[in-house]
Formats: C-alpha cells, structure tokens, sequence
C-alpha cells in the first residue's frame, strides 16, 4: 500500500490487538500432562453435558434454556497417558504450572508492563464445549506496559496466562468432538489498547510482538498463535475480527473492513431516506414454486418437510446486491447470518430471475406479496423450522441494516475479507477458582527475571550476523527457526570451523532432511559437534557433512558412516601425487593452454579423487604445478 | 474472610468497605476496580481488587494510596415467586439439604458464589424438576459432610418422617459426599419408610457448568418417584453424563477422591440404573422394599460411643484397651482377610468382650465375607465372644452396631440383631457377579 485508500485520521479508524501464544513448557498450566497435541487414536471417549449456571440477576427462558440444554452435549477423545483426570474435568485442577509464570514475566519484562502482585485464577464461564469444566481458567499475570513502533509507543493494556479449549475434531451423532490434548496448554493472551490508527501500524505491532513472543519458550508453527484484531472507525461499530494468521495481509483486512463499514452506514442513510423497513412477517410461498425450473429449489424442496419462505423488505431495492466487501454484497452478509442456521443459502430480489427461477416467477412473488417496484423479497428454501429460524435471523440483520453497522465478531478469510461468526460476547462472566491458591509473585522473582532477558529475534540477528561473519540470510534464518543458539553451542565448541558451514547445514541441509522424511529429531547437538569435528579435524572433506547427517537420522553413528561410505580424505601426499600424474599426461594441454588448462584439469582430478580431496586443496595444488610448468 | 488489622486501618481510614469501586495509587502503577472480601490464602499485605474485565488481582499495599470512587451498592434482589406449577397429577417430593450445594447462584459483579437453599432458589436454578414432581426444598442444616455426626443423622430422620407423615410420596437429601454412604446406612436401620429415601450430591461444585449435581438430582427426582422404598444413594455411574446407579445405602462406599462414578456397590450390583429419566432395575431376582410394603416408622436410638478400628501390622494393644478403659459401647473391627487380628491384639480383645464390650468383625477387603473358621487366629476370636459380620461393610456394621446398642445393652441381644440382616446390609450368598473385577 504506498497510498492510503481512506484518509483513516478522518474516519476516526481505532484499531486493538489480541494475541494468543501457546508457551512451551514442559508440561500444562494446570495438571503435569505433556504439553503437546497428539494423533494417535483417542484411547478413551467421554460424552457430557454442560448447564450455564444462572446469575443473580438473570433471568431463565425455559423453553430457550432446555433448547440449549439439548445442544450443550460433548464427546470428548482422552488418552490414558497423554491426558488425565483434570483435563477430563475428574480431578481438581493441580497447582499453577510455575514455568509458564516465568516465561510470562519474561514477557512482561519485555513489553515494559507491571506484574500483579498476587495472581488471581479466574473461571470464565465459557459453555460451547472447548472446557470440559464449562470455563476456561484464566488470569492477569501483569498491566500496563508498552511497545515501541516506528509508528510510536503502543499500549499493552494486560497479559493474560490462561489454559487454552481443547481441539473441536468434528461432529458425531449430533454431538461436538472435542480433544483433550490441547486443553490446559498455557496461552499467553496479549491485549493492546485500541491506540493504533493506520493499517501498517498493526502490521508493525503484530510483528513487533511476534519478535518479543519468539524470544522466549514459546511454540511454533501452524495453530500455536491466534490473532484477533479489533476495528472501529467514528460512524461505525467495534467489530472483532479473529483468526488471522497471516500479518501481511493485516492491513487488506482493515481496510476492507473499513470499506465495508462505510458502505454499511451508507446503505443505512439511504435506506432511512428512502423510509425502508422491514417487515417481520414469514410467508410461505410453496406452492406459487411447487413446478418452478430451479434446480436448487427443486432439490430443497425434495428434502423432508420442506418449505420455501420468503420475507419483505420495503424499500430495500437495489441494495441487498450492493458491493460492501470485494465480491461480497449486503446480501451476502443476510446469507452468512442465516447459514448459522443451518440453511445453505437464500435468494434476494437483486439478484433475480437466476438460478432457474425466471422473470416470470419473480413477478408472480412479487404480485403475491404485494410488493412496489423499490421493495424487496427474501427467499428460502429448506425443511421448515430451518428455514423459519434461518428468516429470523435475517430479519434481525436486514433491520440492523437500517442502523448502520452491528457489532459483532467475525472470522479473517483469506481473501482479506471477514465473515460473521456470532455476535459480540457480553462482559466476561467471571468468578474465582476456589481450587487454585492465588500466586503472590514476589518482587524478587520478577527482578531476577527482568535482569537477565532474552535478546529480541532482531539484536540476536544482528549480532550473530557480524559476530559469526555470516550472510544475512543465513543470520536470518538461524534466528527465524530458532536454532541460533544450536549453532552457537556447536560454535562454542568448535571454534576453529567454519561458522559458515555449520550454519548452513543447519538452516538448508537439515531443512531438506526434514522434507524428505528424516528423522531430525536424532540429531541433538552433541551429534551435529561429532559431525561437523569430522571437518574440524580434517577428517572428511566439508562437502560429505549430508550424507553422514543422514545416516545419523538413521541411527548410524558419525564414525561408522565415515567408514561404510569410505568417506575418508585423501592425504595430502596422495593428492599432489595423483595430481603430478595427471599434469604429466597432459602436459601438451597446458603448454597450449597455459592457466586456461585449470577448468580441465581440475575435473579431471576430482573424478579420480571421487569426492574425497578437499576442492580447494586440489585447486590449489593445481595452479601450483601449472605455475611450476609455465615458468620453467 | 474480613480485612484485619494492618490491612482493616488502611481501609477504614479511607472510609472504604468491601463493595466500593476504588483508586489504589503505587509507584509507576494504577488500579481501579472493586474492593472484594479476602480470600483466605492471599497474602497478609494484599487487598483484592475485581478490574473492570471481571479479573481479580491482589495488590500489595505498601507504597499505596486508596482512594474512593464511589460507594458500593448493595444489590437489591426482586425475583419473581417460582410458579410451582402444583398438581394433584404429581407426586409430592421433598429435597432435604443437609451442606454443599445442589444449586448454585453466581453473583457475576463480586464472582461470589450463592448455594440454593431456598425452594424458589432450588427451582430457579433448576427448573426443570417441577415438570416432574411438586417439589418441596428444605435447608435442615449446612455443615460439610465430614463434620457429620449421629446427632445430625438424628435430625435428618426426625426430620425424614416429619416430611413422609406430611405427605411426601419420596424423599431426597442432598449430602456431602465424603460420609454420605454413614449417613445413609445409619439412616437405613432408624426409619422404616413406605417411600423411597434417596441421597444425592456431586463431584464437581454446583457452580460450574459441568457440574455433575443437576443429572444426580434429576435422577434422585426419578428415584425418589419410583417404587424403590429403601435409603439408596443416587450418583453417576460413570464418567459420562448418561446415567445414574442407586446403590442400597448400606452397601455403598465412595471408592475415588474425585470421580463422578466414585460410589461403588460392594458385595451386590447397584439395584437400579437411571437414565432418560427412566429407573430400570439391574437384576430382577434382587429383592427390594416396594412402595408401602412397610409402615413408616422412626426410631433415633443410638449408642453413645462406637469404635472402628482398622488392624494393620505393627498396630498396638493399646488402641484397643483406650476404648475399654473410655468405656465404649461397641467395636468394629476392620480386620484383614477373612477377619483377623495380630496375636498382639487378642488379649486386648478378649479384655473388651469380658467386660461386656461387643466386638464385631468386618474385613478390611471390603469385598466378600468374614470367614474366622478358617484360621486359628479366627477361632480364637471366636471363642472369646467375638463375631464376624459376614459380607457387611465396615461403614455400615459401625452404624449397625450403634443402633443395635441403642436398642439394648445385653451384649446377646445386640450380637442378634447385629447377625440379622435389617435393611439388605448383609446376605446368606454371595454372587460370582459382585466384584470389580467382572
């Protein structure tokens, strides 16, 4: 983006962010199960029941409250090792996991914030399943601190240390899957203020974070890090939008969300100029469709119990096709908040006569209810109480339409768009875990930890790059996948090799091992120093590194793989001999040549050396005995 | 738990009281939130705020300063009157609370945590179960269950038959879970009763969302209307929330620290299971008190004083003699293997029945019966008056015997009724099928 599309300081665009960070420690936030996922097949399933348990003041819709006690069943998959009693909700929860405090007030020490001075856990009532307790344990490890951006200092309003839900596999018989392997895996949750106000400044601040969070024991790869991000402008409404994975495509988000809510507020002004409404009658129109062409309608109507219902919007014509978002429409929002419903889709006046249905059957609807020329209709087909539920909700989007922009919490795509997820979450129901003693985190603790920081992924880059004479890719990488301090051990230990070679082996070579199956995980550091002290010692010729590596992965020691693959250098007296025999028989070559003769003597060499004479030695005893003949 | 002391002036002396939205001031901090009661493990210097966010943290108040934002308001709660929804096409159930909690009501603003004990609060937090009875709640007392003693089983039976005599067609008592299996065998030999008496409680506090205490309850509704007429204990029966076992109160024993299927049956399978709201009985040749098979009675008669004493390698004459020498009315004890005891311990015993001490042997197998046939160390407990109780639980032979010396104080006579099988505690036979390890 080199130019803004919206002038943002205008708009009044606020934007927060949330990021959640799976540390990795040992073992769980709140009982010693591995802290890992697991694909072995589940060993144990649990099926349960979750009841929201009543607030004072609240008050019980019986028929909405037994509804959702129908829905509110679990299967949950446990292992007999892998997982225990706490994650299935059969024991109480053990004593805080002390580890992942300390890495989260390494993070606090980084980001400049407060640490509380007691620890409270908290119970966030949270129902949808991902907690076999029915809430998520949750606490305020440390409170205001700061980032620095090239776009200024940000806020960072609290860190949470909380556990995360378990892993939603799928649906069976009706019932949410869940996976006890991820419950309990200590997430650290990074709330800033909503004090950024241009696109690239989130980017930059999302970054920055990610710098922070890598410095220290967290997880990486796919799944170990969420990102949520919070967006308003003046006119418009907070809208959380999570999931987003990939901080290029940050600021596309935000500024489609920004186009679509300007859009929304447009449509909203047009709308009450025009004195649209919407009207909350359900009308079955079946049998004015019962012998339409539609392939899509015929199809629902083949279903069970199925019905084709249609609502009115007066004075909506012409604006449930209107663009909000890049190839999503006004239209395409009513269709995202009835799908939560469980039908596939709806059809709008805007867009019609398609799918099948012709002019002649829209104007027939349009008779039927009694609709002018600027009114609107809705349709949709699917077994009744669906399609009744489904029209429901549209009604209640097409009338917020009216208003502008509903706040709501929506998913990233990744297009750079967002769709609806559910409405915003009311204030957090919380209340304390009786089970848990609070934490008093002494000042000495904290003091300890912040005197003796990790260094940010950008310092250690830069100063493993000029330390260790490296390329700054190589620096790059060595830093990226966390394995800069692999290298400086094996460095530590090897002084006198190659910083060169050993950083690229362990950044490309390795990376290939990986991809091509091998087991990386055998080559720990006390391997890699056995290999690469093979090329210290002069033992092998640096180009041989991968194939031992490999047998390594194969469990074959660096010794024994030196001896089958006969990768033992030639001595130096063997080299100039075997060359001072070549040059012999090509002394006509180099008469003519001259230094010309290199290139072809030098492959000649190395295909009788087979791999085992270093390069630069046999290159350079070459240039000597061609020198040696010239000038005599 | 109150502030006090240091913690007590530093608030006072700003006019603060719990409830208030405060200002505390440190170096380089802030925070506002309300001033919430103390927790009883928090740190001495710390006072507990809840932030805006719901969070609560506990903040050291060296250095601080406090400042009053506003007052705090007592919340003033109006619900409703719960419609009850009364037919005579129902069956009348009362709900003894005894401690813990059934129902939970969460006050989100302070995180405190309300037990229902009242009717209507029983009723609003599950108001499902007047589609299925007329339910009538009660709160008799509200101890843990560990802090149970005779004196409150007492007040439960009185209590039990005041309620049947009034009309109720069954009964249910939330329990503690830890001694509800004393409770309910003691209740067992002090109330014959025409309609079933069913404990219940949970596994998991009623303040969560898992909590196992509404499917108990529901099930307790569900046994409590059945033709079960016996003291059982209603709990899950599995880790699953899918159904119950009633287990005869005084075969059941709590076998885990935290499972929600922690009652097990010993020496017999649960009588019932419950599930979708249906009792089906486990096995058809098991006999059961019917519904108005006998006719309610109460008798509260208990001895003062009953010992249960576990043997174990290396254990000392002298437990047994304090209980001589401190006059007890009985002694239970829970012997190893078929009913045993060190030759260290026989003249201690032999001291206890020749002054009139009754002496009952249980077996601290749990599963299967005494047997003092067998051993020679059997046979001469034997022949010093000593007797075994078969395949009777130790819990419930402790219960027994301080009924059966309620009754009388002729060591025969209590050795009688201790050997007659009152309430299904003890049988003639025992099935292959009763054990964990079918």
């Amino acid at each position: 983006m080199s130019e803004d599309k919206f002038n943002y300081k205008e708009l009044g665009l606020m934007m927060g962010l949330e990021i959640h960070q799976q540390l990795d420690s040992k073992t769980k936030l709140f009982c010693r199960c591995p802290n890992s996922l697991t694909d072995k097949k589940p060993e144990r399933k649990i099926f349960r029941r979750l009841r929201p348990t009543q607030s004072e003041l609240g008050e019980i819709d019986r028929a909405a409250y037994e509804e959702s006690q129908r829905n509110l069943q679990f299967v949950y998959e446990a292992y007999n090792h892998h997982t225990c009693l706490v994650e299935a909700d059969e024991e109480p929860p053990s004593p805080l996991n002390q580890e992942a405090v300390d890495i989260s007030i390494i993070l606090a020490s980084l980001m400049n914030m407060k640490v509380v001075d007691e620890f409270h856990t908290m119970r966030k009532q949270v129902i949808d399943g991902s907690n076999t307790s029915g809430f998520q344990r949750t606490g305020i490890l440390a409170t205001d601190g700061y980032v620095e951006t090239e776009y200024g200092d940000v806020t960072i309003e609290t860190l949470g240390l909380e556990e995360d839900a378990a892993r939603r596999i799928g649906e069976e018989d009706g019932k949410i899957v869940f996976r006890l392997d991820r419950l309990g895996i200590p997430l650290a949750e990074i709330t800033t203020s909503p004090d950024m106000h241009h696109p690239l400044q989130v980017k930059a601040v999302a970054y920055q974070l990610g710098q922070i969070l890598r410095s220290t024991s967290v997880k990486r790869g796919l799944g170990t890090i969420r990102q949520d991000l919070n967006i308003s402008i003046k006119e418009g409404s907070r809208i959380e939008v999570k999931g987003v994975q990939d901080l290029d495509l940050m600021p596309t988000i935000v500024e489609n969300e920004v186009q679509r809510q300007l859009n929304l507020i447009d449509i909203s002004k047009q709308l009450q100029e025009r004195g649209a409404c919407v009207e909350e009658e359900i009308i079955d129109v079946t049998k004015y469709l019962e012998n339409t062409e539609s392939k899509v309608i015929q199809n629902s109507l083949a279903k069970e119990n199925s019905c084709i219902l249609a609502i009115k919007l007066r004075k909506f014509n012409g604006l449930i096709g209107r663009e909000i978002q890049p190839g999503k429409r006004l239209g395409t929002e009513f269709s995202e908040h009835g799908k939560k419903m469980g039908v596939s889709g709806l059809f709008h006046t805007d867009e019609l006569p398609a799918y099948g249905i012709v002019q002649e059957e829209v104007d027939t609807l349009r008779d039927i209810l009694e609709l002018d020329e600027d009114d609107a209709f809705i349709l949709v087909a699917e077994e009744k109480t669906k399609a009744h539920n489904a029209l429901l909700e549209i009604i209640k989007r097409a009338k917020q339409s009216l208003e502008g922009v509903p706040e709501e919490t929506r998913r990233a795509q990744d297009d750079g768009n967002t769709q609806y997820l559910r409405p915003l979450p009311t204030a957090s129901r919380m209340y304390v875990e009786t089970d848990i003693p609070t934490e008093i985190i002494e000042k000495e603790r904290v003091k300890k930890i912040a005197s003796n920081l990790p260094e940010l992924p950008v310092v250690k880059k830069e100063r493993i790059e000029k330390e260790y004479k490296l390329s700054e890719d190589l620096a790059k990488q060595l830093v990226q996948r966390n394995r800069a301090d692999l290298f400086e051990e094996i460095k530590k230990e090897l002084p006198s090799m190659d910083s060169v070679k050993i950083a690229s082996d362990i950044v490309y070579t390795i990376k290939d091992l990986k991809r091509d199956g091998y087991d990386i995980t055998k080559l720990t550091k006390d391997a890699l120093v056995e290999v690469f002290s093979l090329v210290d010692n002069d033992v092998i010729p640096a180009a041989e590194t991968e194939v031992i590596l490999k047998d390594v992965c194969n469990d074959i020691s660096p010794r024994d793989s030196v001896k089958n693959n006969n990768l033992e250098k030639l001595s130096d007296d063997i080299i100039v001999d075997t060359i001072k025999e070549i040059i012999e028989e090509n002394k006509n070559m180099i008469e003519q040549r001259k230094m010309g003769a290199m290139g072809p003597l030098m492959g000649k060499a190395m295909a009788k050396f087979k791999g085992k004479a270093d390069g630069q030695t046999v290159s350079n005893v070459i240039k000597d005995e061609i020198l040696n003949i010239i000038n005599n | 738990m109150a502030y006090e002391e240091y913690l007590k002036d530093f608030l006072e002396i700003s006019n603060i009281t719990v409830g208030d939205t405060v200002k505390v001031t440190k170096p380089h901090i802030e925070h506002e939130g309300m001033l919430l009661e103390k927790p009883d493990y928090s740190n001495e210097n710390t006072i507990i705020l809840k932030l805006d966010s719901g969070y609560n943290i506990g903040i050291d108040i060296k250095d601080a300063k406090i400042e009053k934002i506003s007052e705090g308001k007592k919340p003033q709660i109006e619900l409703d009157p719960v419609d009850k929804k009364i037919s005579d096409k129902k069956k009348n159930l009362s709900i003894l609370s005894t401690g813990g909690t059934v129902a939970s009501v969460i006050d989100y603003k302070t995180g405190a945590v309300h037990p229902a004990f009242t009717a209507d609060d029983l009723l609003r937090a599950t108001p499902e179960l007047v589609d299925y009875a007329n339910i009538n709640a009660k709160a008799i007392f509200n101890i843990l269950s560990e802090n149970m003693t005779p004196e409150y089983w007492k007040k439960t039976a009185t209590t039990i038959y005041d309620e049947i005599n009034n009309g109720a067609d069954g009964i249910i008592i939330a329990h503690g879970t830890d001694t509800m299996h004393y409770t309910a065998s003691a209740l067992s030999f002090m109330i014959d009763s025409p309609v079933p008496i069913v404990l219940t409680g949970a596994q998991r506090s009623s303040d969560r969302p898992s909590s196992d205490a509404f499917t108990n309850l529901m099930a307790s509704v569900n046994a409590a209307k059945s033709d079960i007429a016996e003291v059982t204990i209603c709990m899950h029966g599995t880790e699953d929330d899918s159904y119950c076992d009633l287990h005869r109160g005084t075969r059941a024993r709590k076998m885990h620290t935290s499972r929600r299927d922690t009652f097990t049956s010993i020496n017999m399978n649960p009588l019932a299971r419950i599930e979708n709201n249906k009792v089906t009985i486990n096995d058809t040749q098991v006999k059961y008190t019917k519904r108005n098979e006998k006719e309610l009675s109460l008798n509260t008669n208990l001895a003062d004083k009953v010992a249960l004493i576990k043997m174990y390698p290396g254990i000392s004459p002298e437990i047994i003699d304090i209980y001589v020498d401190k006059n007890y009315d009985g002694i239970v004890i829970e012997g190893t293997g078929l009913g045993h005891c060190s030759d260290d311990v026989i003249t201690s015993i032999t001291r206890a029945t020749s002054e009139d001490i009754p002496v009952v042997m249980t077996s601290q197998c749990l599963f299967g019966r005494t047997n003092m046939n067998v051993y020679s160390s059997g046979r001469r407990l034997l022949q010093n008056n000593v007797i075994g109780v078969g395949d009777m639980l130790p819990e419930t032979a402790y219960t027994k015997l301080l009924w059966a010396a309620g009754q009388t104080d002729n060591v025969s006579e209590i050795y009688e009724i201790m050997k007659t099988n009152l309430k299904g505690e003890m049988d003639t036979t025992l099935s292959q099928n009763y054990f964990i390890k079918n």
